[in-house]
């Protein structure tokens, strides 16, 4: 039984892959190029090593949304408020960490846990609507996405918690002094952020929650039933919300590693779409710690390898077509999956019906 | 700002007595107005009721309708269409390419039949293949934004466009409802208190109107009756509310669900068609700037009703335009807001109703205050006003809003 989950845990996403991998051949044949030699380019350049690197940091950061997605999905919450909660987090730990002076490893744990609780409490507030006032979590977070947007880009004006650098169009928070930011390590006439760390950390930690605490027993208990969850004890409502905020809390430190080891500060130029991407990601990796950083690393690859492709006159979006299809082809993989199972189940207890005396006298 | 959601969306509750009937709505929002014509005479915001921002409300009401009656449409019949935002982007990029080649009429026919594909594509995945809904119609968002762009970057620059623009495409004909407008011109000239300040909203929506604004609008009618009056939308409804009673008494619920979530990506495109050839002669990246994502909202704000939906829209596209007219403007409507919520604490407290009254006492009060404190209030804020009021009305009406009970819910043929 677990023997062929596993299977087709791996075999969903590896056909969905190639599913799109096949839509972007045609596409590129229309186009009139050599897919197989575009592809080739993308691996060529997407394997150099010095892209590897800013592909590694991409990872990370996909990895946390990737990881914020799946708690959510445990308990079949369809957090998409990553994008707002990530922006929060990036935004406050930015404000917070260039307003306080402490020595070096204090201040960078300050930031990041300010980032974390800023995560948290905004995904705190669809957390609270949805379980003491039943609003559909993908409205209020689809919603709340917008207003957080706007909230800090009214923040970032230079007469509140925003300058504008001289000969720069962007608005952008003070910066973090050296004490608050995260040392890099060189490899390949690259920087690798120690964001990775932590981001493995909480990779691990997400799984030893899950599968060896009573927490995450309770956690993924009310994802199945709510109903069973409830009439054993566990206190639903207080599930959701607890893990509503702790998806919050985790979206928080997405911009996290390009904050305290790049940039040092948060400007309007921070990407937005995690959202989506997370949940992507989570979907492609089954929920599982490493699905996700594999899912998180094709997605970062196909990203920066991608502008390649601009040279050979196939604009670099194709990959976002790629990644939808993707996308689409994991779930319905895992839907078709499902049903098929679901049937040979029913054949299994039909048949043991059949032979069952009461249904040969019936005969 | 949030009592005026209590305006026009909902016929339940202890606010019905003040909604009875037609007649009452029609004066409502002429006391309104009129609350508006004193606020303009007071601040001199003259900007707030000028045929200029009438026009231009109804402007930038028209996709946000389109996208709201999409998402109607689907919502209506059990499957919610979060991909409105992706089909309208399909909807600005085939009007404008096809329109390019063929002329503006042709595109917006294309818009037409691509927006009923992504639709019916849509319902393929959510309503046969069973997959989350929510999943669909992102991956449909994703999918539309990036096809556009990598089309976009192939087709238009060869011929004079840009990686992100299209060439510009002929403009359709506008009209001038004659004698009309001309008769409401005139009365608006004549800058009489309260009386021009009607006549100018009503020249605003006469003149130099597109026939494509009127053949949309025509839409708004035409859902309602299809839901309200037909068999089919009937049959729609009840596949939103109990898609296996409805199957058990005979409806086709997949099918039904085909057709008005095709019909739902229709619109949806056709109100990004209307952002590409009326409102601008160009596509353009990012046109739709999450316009399908407030169509949704009009949607929850208009209580899954179309009049709901048009008043919803009307509001949102009001406030937009009065920030890409005159920001200043905004600090006016508060201020009106407030005296509407006084107006209303005082009719409570005649007829002895001490919460209501308390709550919309406190929220003049609010608005008076923010008027006194506050220069403007920033153009961000008003952008995320319909999203804003969309969340208000969720957390402390939610028990008013109905609904269709099974819209979001997986549903599969013969299963519990």
């Amino acid at each position: 039984m677990t023997r062929s989950r596993l299977f087709w845990g791996t075999i969903a996403p590896l056909a969905a892959i190639l599913n799109s991998l096949l839509l972007v051949y045609l596409i590129l044949k229309f186009r009139g190029v050599d897919p197989i030699e575009m592809f080739k380019l993308m691996a060529s350049y997407g394997f150099d090593p010095r892209n590897l690197v800013s592909e590694l940091n991409q990872t990370v950061a996909y990895y946390m949304a990737g990881v914020a997605a799946a708690i959510g999905f445990k308990m079949l919450l369809f957090n998409i408020g990553i994008d707002g909660q990530y922006r929060m987090g990036a935004f406050f730990g930015g404000v917070v960490g260039a307003a306080v002076n402490l020595p070096p490893i204090l201040h960078v744990v300050v930031i990041i846990i300010t980032a974390m609780l800023a995560g948290g409490l905004w995904a705190a507030i669809a957390g609270y609507l949805k379980v003491k006032r039943g609003v559909n979590e993908v409205i209020s977070n689809i919603m709340l996405n917008f207003i957080a947007a706007a909230i800090i880009a009214f923040l970032l004006s230079p007469s509140l918690l925003g300058i504008l650098p001289e000969g720069s169009q962007t608005l952008q928070t003070r910066e973090i002094p050296a004490s608050g930011r995260m040392p890099t390590i060189k490899a390949f006439e690259g920087e690798i952020y120690t964001f990775f760390f932590i981001a493995l950390v909480v990779g691990v930690a997400y799984w030893v929650m899950l599968n060896k605490t009573v927490f995450g027993f309770n956690l993924r208990a009310t994802g199945l039933s709510f109903r069973a969850a409830r009439a054993s004890g566990v206190n639903a409502p207080r599930m959701i919300f607890i893990t509503t905020v702790l998806s919050g809390a985790i979206a928080g430190l997405v911009g996290i590693g390009t904050l305290l080891s790049d940039t040092h500060s948060y400007s309007m130029a921070f990407p937005a779409g995690y959202a989506f991407t997370g949940l992507s990601l989570a979907l492609l990796g089954r929920n599982h710690p490493i699905g996700i950083f594999f899912a998180a690393f094709l997605w970062s690859f196909l990203e920066r390898s991608a502008p390649v492709l601009e040279f050979e006159g196939v604009p670099p979006e194709i990959v976002i077509v790629m990644q939808g299809t993707i996308v689409l082809s994991i779930v319905v993989a895992y839907e078709v999956v499902a049903r098929i199972n679901l049937r040979q189940q029913q054949r299994a207890v039909g048949s043991v019906n059949v032979e069952s005396p009461v249904a040969k006298e019936a005969n | 700002m949030s009592e005026k959601l209590k305006k026009p969306t909902e016929p339940t509750g202890k606010v019905k007595s003040l909604f009875k009937s037609p007649a009452r709505i029609t004066l409502m929002v002429a006391l309104v107005f009129f609350v508006i014509s004193i606020v303009e005479n007071i601040t001199g915001a003259i900007d707030i009721s000028s045929p200029g921002t009438s026009g231009a409300t109804l402007r930038f009401a028209i996709p946000l309708l389109m996208a709201g009656l999409g998402g109607l449409w689907a919502e209506r019949a059990g499957v919610i269409n979060i991909g409105l935002e992706g089909m309208m982007i399909v909807g600005t990029w085939t009007a404008a390419w096809f329109g390019y080649l063929h002329g503006p009429y042709v595109g917006i026919l294309a818009a037409a039949f691509f927006g009923l594909a992504s639709g019916f594509f849509h319902a393929f995945l959510t309503v046969k293949v069973g997959i989350d809904q929510a999943v669909s119609g992102l991956a449909i968002n994703l999918i539309a934004a990036g096809a556009a762009r990598y089309l976009s970057g192939i087709f238009f620059p060869p011929v004079g466009g840009d990686r992100t623009v299209s060439p510009p495409v002929d403009t359709l004909p506008v009209f001038t409802i004659p004698f009309v407008a001309d008769f409401f011109k005139s009365i608006d000239d004549k800058n009489i208190f309260f009386v021009s300040n009607i006549a100018g909203l009503i020249y605003g929506v006469t003149t130099e109107l597109s026939i494509v604004t009127v053949g949309l609008l025509l839409m708004l009618p035409l859902t309602s009756w299809i839901l309200w009056k037909s068999k089919f939308g009937l049959r729609m409804r009840f596949s939103g509310e109990n898609p296996m009673a409805a199957e058990s008494l005979g409806i086709n619920v997949y099918r039904t669900r085909y057709i008005a979530i095709s019909v739902s990506g229709m619109l949806a495109s056709l109100g990004g068609a209307y952002l590409a050839l009326v409102a601008s002669s160009v596509y353009r990246e990012g046109q739709t700037a999450g316009r399908g994502f407030i169509g949704l909202a009009t949607v929850i704000f208009g209580n899954w009703r179309p009049g709901g939906v048009f008043a919803g829209s009307v509001l949102f596209g009001f406030t937009d335009a009065l920030r890409v007219r005159q920001n200043e403007s905004v600090i006016a409507i508060l201020f009106a807001a407030a005296i509407i919520a006084g107006l209303l604490a005082l009719y409570y407290a005649v007829s002895r109703r001490w919460k209501p009254m308390a709550i919309s006492g406190l929220i003049a009060l609010f608005g008076f205050w923010l008027n006194q404190k506050v220069e403007t209030i920033p153009q961000e804020f008003v952008t995320v006003f319909p999203n804003f009021a969309t969340l208000i009305v969720l957390t402390f009406l939610a028990q008013r809003l109905t609904p269709p009970a099974m819209a979001g819910m997986p549903y599969r043929r013969g299963s519990e």
